[in-house]
Parts: structure tokens; sequence; C-alpha cells
């Protein structure tokens, strides 16, 4: 914009106003189509946290997406007290936060090793880790389950930890060794000085600083274990063992025709993200952006 | 210093457990996923080595070349939808208030676990009591499809909720890409009598064009092995019409018992995700070259 544009459009108001108005129609549509694709994401879930609340006459009476104006809270003490789900909770819980906790631990040691360790082979470990990241959990099924029936593992949990905590290690890792990196040598320096020896330096010094990507890192651990189907479905039979996934699977089989059992079931099992999600927001957005590199 | 930090023992300490458990559980199976699949084997009994007889019989196995096509489609559509993912997050990108809250939303679906998912969009298409189908009846529409029994639809219908789901990830990752861009460069451009389409095309797309690059490679792999989803919702059915190669694999595997064959599949997979990657790679080569100022 030249000085002369901008004399003319002090000196003429109408002109100027047009664009704006022009501009405050264009944010506007912007909006709609905001708003709209958030309507679409949200929907579906509206819609089953409704019918979780119902009963079936209401369910197939009233309009799809109409409150339920006297909720059947009964309906998820009934799925809760019925089945297993008490059991597939728990397992799913356990079972994740001991999985994550490894893969954190084994992850930083791993990557202490690979940025402050000298010594050969470095490149090559890296890159094992690394190019793991690529290989489809497919292509390892078939082995992995007659290895772990050969150890007599399978319908074990040990056989979903181990295959949880390989298959994640790769993506924390990678996540890790970003932060590993810049992370300042004067300290350590001045540690070794002292007489610090290498595992105290890690525990004390390096694993406290770095705090916040470990945070990050476990986020997207739980989330992963949380919603891991395939190895479940696969490894473990007996429903003593299954996690919440292939339970609520299972489960949701039972109940075909009572649609607030089946809503109430889904509720439970997304719950506990969605929760999480509402005070960890930030948290774990940016740990779904550090894992978008996986596969 | 250097003492300390090269000491044998403790690196040993450090990298073992970790390399050994990676080493046991990814890349120990996928040497026996390719001599497996040189084998007749049940999973229990002897096997009996029939060098590469599996890999005739999948050449000319019409339900796995059924399967791949299925996959290779869903690939196809996942990265034509990076299209519309683009656009939404270029929207978001314009200095959009409550920007932050809406990327939140879109994302929510994705930290959802597919078995959920699925269930979910199977009481969706619900033929009588779905919400698809009561807004389409509600709307007037007689006799609306069972979308997930119609073997010409299934995989249209499939596709929804795998669109649904990743739309949070994918515009997540081009609204930071998008946000980089510093705003002088769109400013100069204002300058100079560009509009909103022209900025968004000629200056904001070449930017992100890495950034989308490496998408695709991401949503055709993923479409390649994708399996949760339609496993849960149609097993395959009706018919084979939404067969996938990993759940052809599986089926294959854990219900036909042949686990040599099966094995087969799941090596022939694994080449193609690699060579996919490979290739989509090789055009990202010129990386990290932008100079945003």
């Amino acid at each position: 914009m030249t000085i002369g544009d901008a004399g003319r459009l002090q000196n003429n108001s109408m002109p100027a106003a047009r664009p704006e108005i022009g501009r405050k129609f264009g944010y506007a549509l912007l909006y709609v189509v905001l708003v709209a694709v958030a309507a679409l994401q949200l929907l579906p879930l509206v819609w089953l946290l409704f019918f979780s609340l119902k009963n079936n006459q209401e369910v197939f009476d009233q309009p799809a997406l109409s409150p339920p104006l006297n909720p059947h809270w009964e309906n998820y003490a009934k799925v809760w007290n019925a089945g297993n789900i008490g059991v597939y909770f728990l397992n799913s819980v356990w079972i994740t936060v001991v999985a994550t906790v490894i893969t954190v631990l084994l992850g930083s040691l791993v990557t202490f090793a690979l940025t402050r360790m000298k010594w050969k082979g470095r490149a090559f470990v890296l890159g094992l880790f690394m190019v793991a990241m690529m290989i489809p959990v497919h292509s390892t099924l078939i082995p992995l389950f007659s290895m772990f029936s050969e150890l007599g593992l399978t319908d074990r949990p040990l056989s979903l930890i181990l295959s949880y905590v390989a298959f994640n290690m790769p993506i924390t890792i990678m996540i890790l060794l970003g932060f590993y990196y810049a992370l300042p040598r004067e300290v350590e320096e001045a540690a070794i000085i002292d007489g610090c020896s290498v595992n105290r330096m890690f525990f004390r010094i390096i694993l406290p600083m770095t705090a916040s990507v470990l945070a990050t890192t476990t986020i997207i651990n739980l989330i992963y274990n949380w919603n891991e189907f395939i190895f479940v479905n696969t490894f473990i039979s007996s429903d003593t063992n299954k996690t919440l996934t292939v339970g609520v699977q299972n489960f949701v089989g039972q109940y075909t025709t009572d649609w607030g059992a089946i809503g109430a079931t889904l509720m439970i099992s997304i719950l506990p993200i969605l929760v999480a999600y509402l005070f960890l927001s930030d948290r774990i957005v940016e740990g779904i952006a550090a894992g978008s590199v996986k596969g | 210093m250097d003492k300390v930090l090269s000491n044998k023992k403790m690196i040993a300490l450090y990298v073992l457990p970790a390399l050994l458990l990676i080493l046991a559980i990814v890349y120990i199976p996928i040497v026996l996923t390719a001599f497996y699949g040189l084998h007749e084997w049940n999973g229990i009994g002897a096997m009996t080595f029939i060098g590469l007889g599996h890999y005739k019989t999948l050449m000319q196995d019409k339900a796995f070349w059924s399967s791949a096509g299925h996959s290779c489609l869903l690939a196809i559509f996942s990265v034509l939808s990076l299209i519309l993912y683009l656009i939404v997050a270029m929207v978001l990108a314009a200095r959009i208030k409550g920007a932050n809250l809406f990327r939140k939303i879109y994302l929510i679906p994705m930290l959802l676990s597919s078995v959920a998912i699925a269930q979910l969009w199977l009481r969706v298409y619900h033929p009588t009591n779905g919400i698809l189908n009561s807004l389409l009846v509600s709307i007037g529409i007689d006799n609306p499809p069972a979308w997930l029994a119609e073997p010409s639809i299934v995989l249209y219908a499939l596709f929804i909720p795998i669109l649904w789901q990743y739309a949070g990830f994918y515009i997540l990752i081009y609204y930071a890409a998008l946000k980089n861009i510093p705003s002088s460069l769109e400013e100069a451009a204002k300058i100079d009598g560009a509009n909103a389409l022209q900025i968004a095309w000629k200056i904001k797309l070449p930017l992100v064009m890495e950034v989308v690059k490496v998408t695709i490679v991401l949503a055709a792999v993923g479409s390649l092995k994708y399996f949760d989803l339609i496993f849960v919702m149609t097993d395959g059915g009706p018919n084979g019409a939404s067969e996938v190669m990993a759940s052809y694999m599986y089926h294959e595997a854990f219900r036909a018992y042949d686990f040599g064959y099966g094995s087969a599949i799941s090596f022939f997979l694994l080449v193609i995700c690699l060579l996919v990657t490979w290739v989509i790679r090789k055009l990202t080569a010129a990386k990290d070259t932008i100079q945003y100022s």
C-alpha cells in the first residue's frame, strides 16, 4: 500500500467500509466451516452419550438426537456389575501403566547411552531402533504367537507387556532423542568431576531434567497401550486376562439388542481418555504431535 | 569424564534391556516370518519346506488380490482426504479466534480405541435405529441402504469412520506447519495485492509441502496395514467385500490355521510397506532446503 492509497482511504470512508463488511462475512463463513467440522466430530459421541442413558423403548421411539429426559444411569451400573467390565478395566489400567513405565524407563536409559556415553556401534543400534518404527505389527504376529506359545506366555499379561514395550520403544526413543541432544552437558561434566557415578548422575540429575519430555512420552504410551487391540485379541483367550478393548468387543456382542447397555459399555471404555483429555489437553495434543512420525 | 562414560559394563546395562527386547519382539519375528513363509505349517505340527510355493499360490490367489485392491483403494482415499484436512487446517490457521479449541475438538476421535470407534459406527450404520438412517428417514428418504451389508458400498461406508478418526490428527500436523510460516510473508503478499486463495495456493502450500509429503507416507502406509476397525465392523464381509491385506492374513493364519501361508502374506505386507515408505521418502529426499526469511 502506498501513501497515496492510504490517503484516499482516509478521505473516502465508504469504499473502506465495504471491504470491512466483506472481510467480516468471509470470517463468518470460515467459522461456519469450522463449527460444522466440529459438529461432525462430536455428533457421533454425543449420540453415544444420549443412547447410553436411554432404554430400548426410548431409542426406538424418540428422534435419534433427542436428549435422554429421564436418564437411565442404571445402564452403567448394570454393565459394570453384570459382566467382567470391572476386570477388563483393571487389567487395562495395570497393563497400560506397567508397560508405559518400563518403556519410558528403558527408553531413557538407551537414549542416555546413545547421546552421552561413548561406545562403538552407537549409530548401528540407533538405526535398529529407528528402522523398527517402520515394521508393521502384523508382520510379527504369527511368530510372536508361536514364540509365546512355546514359552507358555500366551494368555498371560506378560506377553502383552513385552509386546507393548518393544513396539513403543522406537517412538519413545525418537521423542527423547531430540530433548537429550538439546540438554546442556555442563551439568554432567560438573557432576563427574565431583565424583558422581553414572547411575547417580542419570537418576538424580538427567532424569529429573527431562521431566517435561518424559510426560509427553508417558502420555502417548498410555494412549497407545490403552487402545491396543490386535495383541490382546491374538494372545489372550481367558476373560480374566483381557483388557477393555477386546473385553468390550466380546461384551457388546452379548448385548446385540440392548442399546443402553452397549452405549454404557462403550462410554465406560472411552471415559478415562476423555477425562484425561479434559485436564491434560495441551500435553496430549503435544504428545500426539510428537508421536506423529509413527506410522 | 570419558572414563566414566565409556565404562563398558554401564553401557551394556543401559542399552541391553531395550535392545534385547526389540531384537526378540521385533527383529527375530521378522526373520521367522520370512522363514515360516517358506514352509507348509499349521502352527502346531511339523513344518515342511516348500520353497517359494506359498508365494506362487499368493500370486494367483484372487481373494488376496481383491483384498490388496481394497487396501490400495483405502490408501488412495486416505491420501485424497489429506486435501480436505489441509483446507480445514488453512482455515483454522487464518487467525481464527478459538483455533486452539477447534483443534482440540477435532482431535477427540483420534484418542479413542479403534474398537470403541468401530462399535460406535456399527450403531451409526444400524439399518433401522442407527443415527444415519434415522436422519435419512426423517428427511424423507425411504428405504436407506443397510450400509455395511451391501458389497458395493461397504468399503466406502467403512472409510467414513476412518476419515472421522484421523481428521484431527492431520489437521493438527498441518496447523502446526502453517503456524510456522512467518506472518511477514503473508503480509508482504497482501500488500502486493494477492487474495486469500492466491496466498494459500502460491505461498502457504509450497511452504508446507515437505510436511504434506510426510503425511502422504503416513496415510498410505497406515492404510496398507489398516486392520482394527475393519476387523471389528465387518470382519472383511460381506463375502470378502471389505477384506484388506492385514485381515486376510489374520484369517488365513488364525482362522484357517495356515500359519505358513499367513506368514508368506505378512512378509509380503512387510515388503510392500517398506517399499512404499522408501519410494515416497525418495520423493521427499530434497528436504530442509526451505528458508523462510
